[in-house]
């Protein structure tokens, strides 16, 4: 019963699809009317049956709908003039719904409507009724769903409509499809074992976790001969399922690994380049999560239109906003204390606390809620693997973000005197640069780029005064692990940092993995101080 | 240097004066509250012995992160680790003490185990119904941890700001660690509804009494050890180390040792205040392990002055009463107070209270000495006597 009422839902469901984008184009259809108003006129199960038939006949997907709420008992007859209609509601006071486009026609009381009974042969009527129908439509896309459906929950008695079906399709992937299905239907059906082996292989190609299970349940009922080809089918499933487990570990670790970059990018500016350790950088991410929410909110309230736009118009404000603060902290707390590492920690580390407290006092300390815009919300599927739209879009824009300021540090004027102020402070000043000027740029950029990371994550995270707490250990880790001073370390530790955690997870856990990958770098600093790609040449520690 | 020199001279009387502070507090504030009716006026409320119980502990977790922040120039951002392990030894006795008075009422097994199912105590639980196992324990896994790491780290040369960042990310797995239910220690409630020590009721007046003595003494003791070191030879040899750890070197010394030993020693001492800590707060959890509370036992430091003796100690009772002043009737200003004080104290008094107050009076004596030196070259011609001028 469970069964045959999701395969119900889950047609309805695609019905209604073809329903939103029909109604308005196609004619009434006086044929399919006519239909369903039989479906009130015969008394009896099997003069209904017929009736569910005449409604097929009419080949109109539309009449999906009445048929669902028939097998539901939600289908009346009003006793004054036979007409038939999808009631909703409960009590004395009843709601009409038009049976063929669902919409409200108006109230009657209950006891003018008489119900027009089910039973269970009538229920299994009315889903071959529903398959045939959708798998009929003029659409290939809701025909396709139908199909999936259908292999979703195989059924041998919707053999008969799955051929009907596959001698009128065309479309070369729906009949896939229905081949499929067909086949998981054969296997669960009474036909003969050649006929059985050569599903089990349609199946065994077909692959993922629902061939694996649909496979074992044919191994529990199968006899000797087919017993052999169902192992063996199962054992290649479930081989090809491993690897997509693999390459499903490797995407969530890129995708940890890339929140990573964006976190830690702005670190390797500060503190890899200026070797400044910036203990506010977290917060400097949390300032671009909280422009971004105040970007989203005045979309809501005064530009609705724009609000698909909130996250690129939040992407420059966030940099300045975080870049100015960051700009600042430099000129007024960080210049006294270059070559004081320590202190500069510790002071940095209470404007932290400061720019927190500052945050939980405007907004409050509970989380705020920023939306995902229509192109970042919803997945799609890779085969085994789901993908999420928005951590793709976050590993894009993780290397989208790396490419620019990789571009910055290299190709442009200020990226130049960045180097050569890091290189070398005292040879760059004789050569002109302005060397405060430059330290207060960079902080800034670092900063900024902090401030994107936070439009990004706001997406993904809670949007909290404590967001930037959960990032500042992580993105010191990158950056230490990666090397400092060099951006492509950065990447580099990123990236292997977020697989490493992902493939550690299945075996040890979410947090064990995260303490086997710190005990692995404080280990691995004490091999190599500097991290993986460290800058070569003759400064001595001092 | 100028630390040094005032160590080998100048401020031993300091330390007996404060020395002697801190042991006529531990006499006189469970005294005032014990024997003196609540009614009368010199009388110490239960709840302020218990706070300045508090207080006394911090004070020694502050001169631990001094011995190897102030003399050695490490950095450590995880000192709350250890404070945290000496905690979680004393919590674990403390919980055994329970015995079959716990909710479920079995006389081995703490509540938290039989709540997951255990049927057995993990290994690691054995021996803490002892009392002189766990204080032994309060101070060997603290200074374990401390030597482990301290080994590789000082001897593969991870200085400076790495050195805090790793610190930093030892006390962060530590406290995921400790929140993991299945670890053994309690998951996220960590240990508490403690009972007894010794034998003694933990709620008793006279026990809490005992307890702020011997946090005093504890303190003393710190004060005494820290500046007994720190006028030795090692301790020449550890500001050397902190001033110059190369020059150290070449001169044919290894400062590796030299740190080492001052790390081991510090995590000690801060397992010992977390020890005395738990009985007097009643529980101890994972969020001792925060980062965030390691680098406040920093600021602490830096508030009172690195480098000194007493200025730890001041640094940690002037933050931490401010602390409970101000949560008091504006907390949410708290995090604003303790943020300014990061950087005024890093930008405007680098040395802490305590170390500008002894530049102070140095450069005042210095003043007044060549003062005299001058007006003592005048008096050699003139025959006057300095000291009768002034």
């Amino acid at each position: 019963m469970v069964l045959i009422r999701t395969i119900i839902a889950a047609l309805f469901i695609v019905f209604s699809a073809l329903a939103a984008q029909t109604a308005s184009a196609q004619d009434d259809d006086p044929a399919l009317r006519q239909a369903i108003a039989g479906l009130g006129a015969e008394k009896g199960y099997s003069k209904l049956r017929k009736a569910i038939g005449i409604v097929v006949e009419t080949g109109d997907p539309r009449g999906a709908r009445v048929l669902d709420a028939l097998s539901e008992g939600d289908v009346y007859r009003r006793e004054t003039d036979g007409a038939v209609f999808i009631v909703s509601g409960r009590g004395k006071q009843l709601t009409l719904l038009d049976p063929v486009t669902g919409d409200e026609t108006g109230t009657a009381a209950k006891s003018d409507l008489k119900k027009v009974r089910v039973n269970n042969s009538v229920r299994r009527s009315v889903r071959e009724a529903i398959g045939a129908l959708t798998l009929g439509a003029k659409d290939p896309g809701v025909r396709m769903s139908a199909a999936r459906t259908m292999i979703d929950n195989p059924d041998p008695d919707s053999l008969d409509a799955i051929d009907t079906a596959l001698d009128k399709e065309t479309d070369a992937d729906v009949r896939d499809a229905l081949q499929q299905a067909r086949a998981g239907a054969i296997i669960l059906s009474d036909r003969d074992v050649s006929e059985k082996v050569s599903a089990i292989e349609t199946i065994r190609d077909m692959g993922g976790q629902q061939a694996l299970s649909l496979l074992v349940r044919a191994r529990s009922g199968a006899g000797a001969e087919m017993r052999e080809a169902t192992d063996a089918a199962i054992a290649s499933v479930r081989k090809r399922l491993q690897y997509w487990s693999l390459g499903q570990n490797v995407w969530y670790g890129l995708s940890l690994g890339s929140v990573l970059l964006l976190a830690a990018i702005g670190l390797a500016i500060t503190f890899g380049v200026m070797g400044v350790i910036n203990m506010a950088h977290g917060e400097m991410v949390m300032l671009g999560a909280y422009t971004t929410f105040m970007v989203q909110e005045i979309m809501r309230t005064s530009f609705p239109g724009l609000l698909d736009w909130s996250l690129p118009i939040a992407l420059p404000l966030a940099f300045l906003v975080a870049g100015a603060v960051g700009f600042a902290m430099e000129r007024g707390v960080i210049r006294f204390l270059y070559g004081r590492p320590l202190e500069t920690l510790l002071a940095t580390w209470g404007v932290s606390l400061i720019l927190q407290q500052t945050v939980r006092t405007i907004f409050g300390p509970t989380n705020r809620e920023v939306s995902n815009p229509s192109y970042m919300s919803g997945a799609f599927q890779l085969g085994e693997l789901s993908i999420t739209w928005n951590r793709l879009w976050i590993v894009v824009f993780a290397l989208v973000v790396f490419g620019v300021l990789l571009y910055a540090m290299n190709r442009t004027s200020l990226g130049l005197k960045m180097r050569a102020v890091t290189q070398n402070r005292r040879m760059a000043a004789a050569m002109g640069i302005r060397t405060p000027w430059v330290d207060a740029l960079t902080f800034a950029l670092g900063s900024g780029i902090a401030g994107i990371a936070g439009v990004a994550l706001s997406q993904i995270d809670n949007v909290s005064p404590n967001l930037g707490q959960g990032y500042i250990i992580d993105s010191f880790m990158v950056v230490v692990f990666g090397g400092v001073g060099n951006l492509w370390g950065t990447l580099i530790g990123a990236l292997s940092l977020g697989v490493a955690n992902k493939f550690l997870e299945p075996f040890a856990g979410a947090v064990l993995g995260k303490i086997f990958v710190l005990v692995f770098i404080i280990l691995f600093i004490q091999k190599r101080p500097r991290g993986l790609f460290a800058l070569k040449g003759r400064a001595v520690e001092t | 240097m100028i630390v040094g020199h005032l160590l080998r001279g100048g401020l031993n009387r300091w330390i007996v004066l404060s020395l002697a502070i801190i042991l006529t507090i531990g006499v006189a504030i469970p005294a005032l509250n014990l024997l003196l009716p609540w009614n009368h006026p010199l009388h110490v409320p239960t709840y302020i012995v218990a706070l300045f119980g508090k207080y006394l502990c911090y004070a020694l977790l502050a001169l631990s992160l001094d011995l190897v922040w102030g003399y050695v120039g490490i950095l450590s951002l995880g000192h709350g680790a250890f404070f945290a392990l000496g905690g979680y030894a004393m919590g674990m006795y403390l919980m055994r003490q329970i015995g079959s008075r716990g909710v479920y009422g079995d006389p081995i097994l703490p509540d938290f185990m039989v709540f997951l199912n255990w049927k057995e105590l993990p290994w690691f639980w054995y021996g803490f119904d002892q009392f002189w196992f766990a204080a032994l324990m309060v101070m060997i896994v603290p200074g374990l941890l401390a030597f482990v790491f301290g080994w590789f780290a000082f001897r593969s040369r991870v200085t400076g700001v790495y050195l805090s960042i790793i610190t930093q990310a030892m006390t962060y797995a530590l406290m995921l660690a400790f929140f993991r239910n299945n670890m053994g220690f309690g998951g996220n409630n960590g240990l508490t509804d403690f009972k007894d020590i010794l034998g003694f009721s933990v709620q008793a007046g006279e026990t809490r009494g005992a307890l702020f003595f011997a946090s005093a003494i504890a303190l003393a003791l710190g004060v005494l050890f820290v500046s007994a070191l720190g006028a030795s030879r090692y301790g020449k040899l550890m500001i050397a180390v902190r001033d110059a750890e190369a020059r150290t070197r070449f001169i044919g010394y290894r400062p590796e040792y030299v740190k080492l030993f001052a790390f081991v020693a510090s995590a000690v001492m801060a397992g010992i205040a977390g020890a005395l800590y738990v009985p007097q707060v009643g529980i101890i959890n994972p969020g001792e392990f925060a980062p965030a509370n390691s680098i406040e036992v920093v600021v602490w430091t830096a508030v009172g002055g690195r480098g000194t003796i007493i200025g730890p100690i001041i640094g940690a009772i002037l933050v931490n009463a401010g602390k409970s002043w101000l949560t008091g009737f504006a907390p949410e200003f708290w995090l604003f107070a303790l943020g300014g004080l990061f950087v005024a104290v890093t930008l405007f008094l680098p040395k802490g209270i305590v170390g500008t107050a002894i530049d102070g009076w140095d450069g005042l004596r210095r003043m007044r000495e060549s003062r005299r030196r001058e007006r003592g070259e005048d008096e050699t011609m003139t025959g006057h006597q300095p000291e009768a001028a002034e």
